[in-house]
């Protein structure tokens, strides 16, 4: 690819990755990308536990019968599947690893404002993702993600206080993680380099932040009240003791709502700059896409109640909570059509990054819609609790957010690794996932209409329902492929991949102006900006046009 | 600062020694941190949000028996460790004070005098607590608050298990504020070490402030826990 | 069979063409609106794709564009949003002449109560045509109470009445499901909404009955010493029950509530929280010695002395709540003005 062009590198060029060996070199370094790559593997181990229990989910209802597994198990199959992926890969993925890794380079800085506290918040991850992976061990929890009162804090059999230790020790990853970027942000950005000049990833990574710091601090206090409840029976959230679960589920959503921002916001980030590189264009409508993110942290605190129109909340209180909703559903619009108006005029290279922002696009797209038909009261009371709202979820969390972070892999791995992938094998994984994707969940959008209730293992009650529920089993087999061929081939690529340039893909943004992989300390000369973000028009100059053919 | 406009990265040697080597200049390195703390603060404020947000709830629909059960916790304790911890933030500031402006002395006798107000608030707050746990006040199995009053309503009784309720906010909240008043006296205690060996100068003592800024958030906390948990509907 | 592949569930409330008249709707605007990305998309993705020497061209954005695909989709959402909200108070506001059919959810089953004294289990009889609202609480976890073919849903909290309503047009065997999860049995916790011709309901009502609900509310108010205090007259130490249903009841505390279901019932197992104004806080609580089953019955008698009301809607938290308790959480539903 870019052999021609690459400075032949010495094999002793310091770099990130080789300037010192040995796991202790690792594990208490303060080195924004080791920590970004100490992240990586965590999640990754963790996106596959996920994994396994949602394949375990699909298999479960194949047959209408119970058949596959028990009761029991299979409540705690969805709630580990939903604690492990939600808490565990979806929220720290890309700002812990693509975030960790790009903040400060694309700002221009050393490193982030606080490095220990950031090896600090991969240790807090650590010692929660071990409570969780013990609390699996010693039998799980059925509670489903959501732990809602008052069977979670006086029905369940099942050890939810160490889940939810797990958790509220990974909400502080979480927070200490957007603490660090929030001032790194504000503070260290490089000479030169306005807020007008951020690129959109450090913007949306910046909202993330927000609500990182806002929220997780809420679930944590409530999780503590609810361990609290449960151990003691104080009668916080127990009507029998005066105590209102309602006060629970608000409490709860109140930060589970805005934990869906945390997980999508990153994901467009990345899509800004996808879309930009390989249409060689600045992002149309710079300013309304930054400032989208922005709205999308503010308001998404403010429609934490949509989760509860038949939760028995007053009429009035629905009423403004959809209302709101609608408000939240403008960014996000106002996003994709400054994507799609990207495209226009532009130069398109469907390289694989490409290939995984057009299926981003298509998914959100479809996310994005189905969540108008949620946030109407009427259809909310028919399809809320169904797969309608399983298909929904998994279309933005796994659509969007998932979607954008292989994409956000892809095209930053030549930087991570200095090596590159097989482009074959990474389109072809970007159309399997795709495919896949499409049918696991599109037949869920059918069943849920047809009043398919969630968490259900069993639905001999209504065996009509299987054929849909077939398709989607299947649809989870090829997604399972889709998802395991890049991890193949990215650890394929560390040892067998063409050694890359320091920019493969001609891109704009200060983290392609240094070395691949890139030097501990990031830059060795300290950046000036000098010029407007995703200023595609100077890189593709006719001098330079050349450089980009030759690729 | 001679060093603070130095470019080149790997001179470490000309750097104040209390620079690390990703920031830019001394000035950069305390904006960071001051920053961090408030960003940190921000976050400690909805960390309290949700029980607070929890306690007016409670206190709006159960308010007799809040009251009730407000009137069985001592005032007079809780009013002096309000008086304790104000007087403490006074000390702060001297810190602070003082390590802007050299006085080595009376920066270690603030911090001193900071963390012994700090220990004074929590072994009051432990006596409280003991008087709590001796009237079977704490929630629990043995929780019993059978026969007591609502003031301002003659001949009527708390229902226990909205005063139940109380107990727990309470003992939640002000537990939260003592778990912080003693994370702050480990950072105070690092801060008298540092002091100690001379390491806070006029340049630098972001440590200091920002420690500071942390011990005032807490007092704070404890000026809205004080009326909130102890003077409902408290009028002679 | 075409039954193993629906694709759209079946209509048998008057609700569920309101619901699908949105969904389809909905489903024509998102429809269109992903058609046009999606064309968008494919169109510049070809027409522009990369070609050896052509550059792409600039394009700052544009404020009066930004400004129009943001307020076009307002506007449609405000339209959705309206017809939404429409539809949801339709769902919400239960007829005042709808006969009455009380629900306890528990681990994992529905027990159904009629007004008419029939008992059922996972099981709901109902006639085609006639309007019916479920009153409904839960003896432990929430459920939640839910009919595809009808389209409606309502969570079962425990302590606190929730209300739904219906009515069939269709005859036949629907199915009934809990959508909140609850634990073990979750999904066995089903049933069947059986609709049938109002005739061969009525012999299905009048099949073993052991009396209606009130009369076994009015047994239970004898039994356990209700009318010592709360006499016929005004002479009682507790206040007179006749008439009081769907009342504004002035309390000892000053505030002014609503004699609904909520109130009652919390009357019988809290006495103390919402004192009548002019009585002595004497009323022991009734909790944990009466079934939620008996509770109903108690509220029920009490419903039916308030002969005058019999027939009026009953105000409680889900069907219309007042404009001060909007974003509120209210502990037991009962409306405080």
């Amino acid at each position: 690819m870019s052999m021609e062009i690459a400075i032949p590198q010495p094999a002793e060029r310091e770099t990130y990755l080789n300037k010192e060996y040995g796991v202790w070199s690792w594990l208490l370094t303060t080195d924004h990308k080791r920590i970004a790559l100490l992240y990586l593997i965590s999640i990754t181990f963790f996106f596959f536990i996920g994994g396994f229990f949602a394949l375990l989910i699909r298999l479960e209802l194949l047959t209408p019968a119970g058949d596959l597994v028990q009761a029991d198990t299979y409540n705690k199959l969805f709630t580990m599947h939903g604690m492990v992926m939600i808490f565990f890969f979806l929220i720290p993925s890309i700002p812990a690893v693509l975030g960790n890794f790009l903040v400060p380079m694309m700002i221009g800085a050393k490193d982030l404002a606080f490095p220990r506290i950031n090896l600090l918040s991969w240790y807090l991850y650590i010692i929660g993702g071990v409570l969780m992976l013990h609390c699996m061990l010693t039998g799980g929890v059925d509670t489903g993600w959501t732990f809602y009162a008052p069977f979670t804090t006086n029905f369940t059999n099942t050890n939810f206080i160490e889940a939810g230790m797990a958790i509220f020790v990974a909400g502080f990853s979480s927070i200490l993680t957007g603490l660090n970027f929030v001032v790194t942000i504000h503070r260290m950005r490089a000479p030169g380099l306005t807020w007008a000049r951020l690129p959109l990833f450090i913007w949306a990574h910046y909202a993330t932040s927000i609500i990182q710091l806002l929220g997780t601090p809420v679930i944590a206090v409530t999780i503590v009240m609810v361990a609290a409840e449960r151990a003691l029976h104080l009668g916080i959230f127990d009507p029998k003791l005066g105590g209102d679960p309602l006060l629970f589920q608000h409490l709860f959503w109140f930060y589970s709502h805005p934990a869906v921002y945390i997980m999508i916001l990153p994901a467009m980030g990345i899509m800004s700059e996808i879309i930009a590189c390989f249409s060689r264009k600045r992002i149309f409508g710079y300013s309304f896409v930054a400032f989208s993110s922005i709205a999308i942290a503010v308001f998404g605190f403010l429609v934490w109640a949509h989760h509860m129109f038949v939760a028995g909340m007053s009429v009035y209180a629905a009423l403004v909570f959809s209302l709101l909703s609608y408000a939240v559903a403008v960014p996000s619009a106002i996003k994709v059509f400054n994507w799609t108006a990207t495209l226009y005029k532009g130069s398109i290279h469907y390289d694989a990054p490409m290939l995984y922002a057009f299926g981003f696009l298509g998914l959100f797209t479809m996310g994005g819609l189905t969540g108008l038909f949620l946030a109407a009261l009427g259809i909310n009371v028919h399809v809320t609790d169904t797969y309608f709202v399983v298909a929904h979820f998994h279309y933005i969390m796994v659509g969007g957010a998932v979607m954008g972070y292989l994409g956000g892999m892809h095209f930053w791995w030549p930087k991570i690794s200095g090596r590159l992938y097989p482009e074959g094998w990474a389109r072809l994984a970007a159309l399997i996932v795709f495919i896949g994707f499409n049918l696991t969940f599109f037949p869920q959008f059918i069943l849920g209409y047809l009043g398919m209730p969630r968490r259900y293992y069993d639905y001999s009650h209504m065996p009509e329902f299987q054929v849909l529920n077939v398709l989607s089993t299947a649809g989870a087999t090829v997604l399972g492929v889709g998802y395991l061929l890049p991890m193949i081939y990215f650890l394929w690529s560390m040892r067998y991949g063409k050694p890359a340039s320091d920019n493969p893909w001609n891109a704009a943004g200060l983290e392609w102006k240094t070395a691949s992989p890139p030097p501990t300390f990031n830059f060795d000369e300290e950046p000036v900006v000098t010029w407007e973000a995703y200023n595609y028009e100077e890189l593709d100059a006719p001098h330079t046009e050349e450089v980009r053919v030759a690729r | 600062m001679p060093d603070s406009t130095i470019v080149g990265l790997h001179h470490e040697e000309q750097h104040h020694p209390e620079l690390l080597h990703h920031f830019a200049d001394p000035q950069q390195q305390r904006d960071a941190s001051s920053l961090g703390m408030w960003v940190f603060l921000a976050t400690e404020i909805m960390f309290f949000g949700g029980l607070f947000c929890a306690y007016l709830i409670y206190r709006r629909w159960y308010f007799g028996d809040f009251a009730a059960a407000s009137k069985t916790i001592s005032m007079p304790l809780g009013a002096t460790n309000t008086a304790v911890l104000i007087c403490s933030s006074l000390t702060v500031v001297l810190a602070v004070w003082a390590a802007q402006t050299a006085r080595r002395t009376l920066l270690l006798g603030s911090l001193a005098i900071t963390m012994l107000l700090g220990v004074t608030f929590l072994g009051i707050k432990g006596i409280e607590y003991r008087d709590k746990f001796v009237e079977h006040h704490v929630p629990g199995a043995s929780f019993s608050f059978e026969n007591e009053p609502v003031p301002g309503h003659p001949g009527q009784y708390a229902n226990p298990h909205h005063a139940q309720i109380f107990f727990s906010l309470y003992f939640v909240m002000t537990g939260l504020h003592a778990l912080h008043m003693i994370i702050g006296l480990g950072i105070f205690l690092w801060l008298l070490m540092m002091a100690w060996k001379g390491r806070f100068t006029p340049e630098y003592h972001t440590p200091v402030e920002i420690g500071g800024l942390y011990w005032h958030f807490v007092d704070i906390v404890w000026i809205y826990l004080f009326p909130l948990l102890y003077l409902i509907d408290r009028h002679p | 069979m075409l039954n193993n592949f629906p694709l759209w569930p079946q209509q048998a409330s008057t609700l569920a063409g309101r619901v699908d008249a949105l969904y389809v709707f909905l489903l024509i605007v998102t429809g269109m609106m992903t058609l046009l990305i999606f064309i968008c998309v494919v169109y510049f993705a070809a027409r522009f794709r990369h070609r050896p020497g052509v550059r792409a061209e600039q394009i700052e954005g544009s404020t009066p564009l930004e400004i129009t695909w943001s307020a076009i989709p307002f506007l449609v959402f405000m339209v959705i949003f309206a017809w939404g909200a429409v539809v949801y108070f339709k769902e919400r506001t239960p007829p005042a002449d709808a006969s009455e059919v009380y629900v306890v959810a528990k681990q994992w089953m529905w027990k159904v109560e009629h007004a008419e004294g029939q008992r059922e289990i996972n099981e709901l009889h109902v006639p085609v045509g006639r309007d019916v609202k479920l009153i409904m609480t839960s003896q432990d976890v929430i459920h939640s109470f839910y009919i595809p073919a009808f389209r409606i849903k309502q969570d079962v909290l425990p302590g606190r009445y929730t209300v739904e309503w219906f009515r069939a047009t269709k005859p036949g065997i629907y199915h009934l499901f809990c959508a909140e999860y609850c634990g073990t049995q979750h999904s066995g916790m089903v049933g069947d909404i059986v609709v049938q011709e109002p005739a061969q309901f009525e012999a299905w009502m009048n099949g073993g009955s052991s009396g209606p609900l009130s009369a076994s509310g009015e047994k239970m108010f004898a039994e356990l010493g209700c009318a010592t205090c709360h006499r016929n007259d005004a002479g009682g130490r507790g206040p007179n029950l006749k008439g009081v249903f769907g009342k504004p009841v002035q309390l000892e505390d000053g505030r002014t509530v609503t004699a609904d279901e909520n109130y009652l019932r919390e009357c019988i197992l809290d006495p103390g929280a919402k004192r009548v104004k002019g009585f002595q806080p004497i009323m022991p609580t009734f909790q944990g010695l009466v079934s939620e089953e008996q509770v109903n019955a108690l509220v029920a008698y009490i419903k039916s002395i308030s002969s005058a009301n019999a027939g009026e809607g009953v105000k409680s938290s889900a069907s219309a709540a007042t404009p001060q308790s909007a974003g509120k959480v209210q502990p037991n539903g009962s409306q405080v003005q």
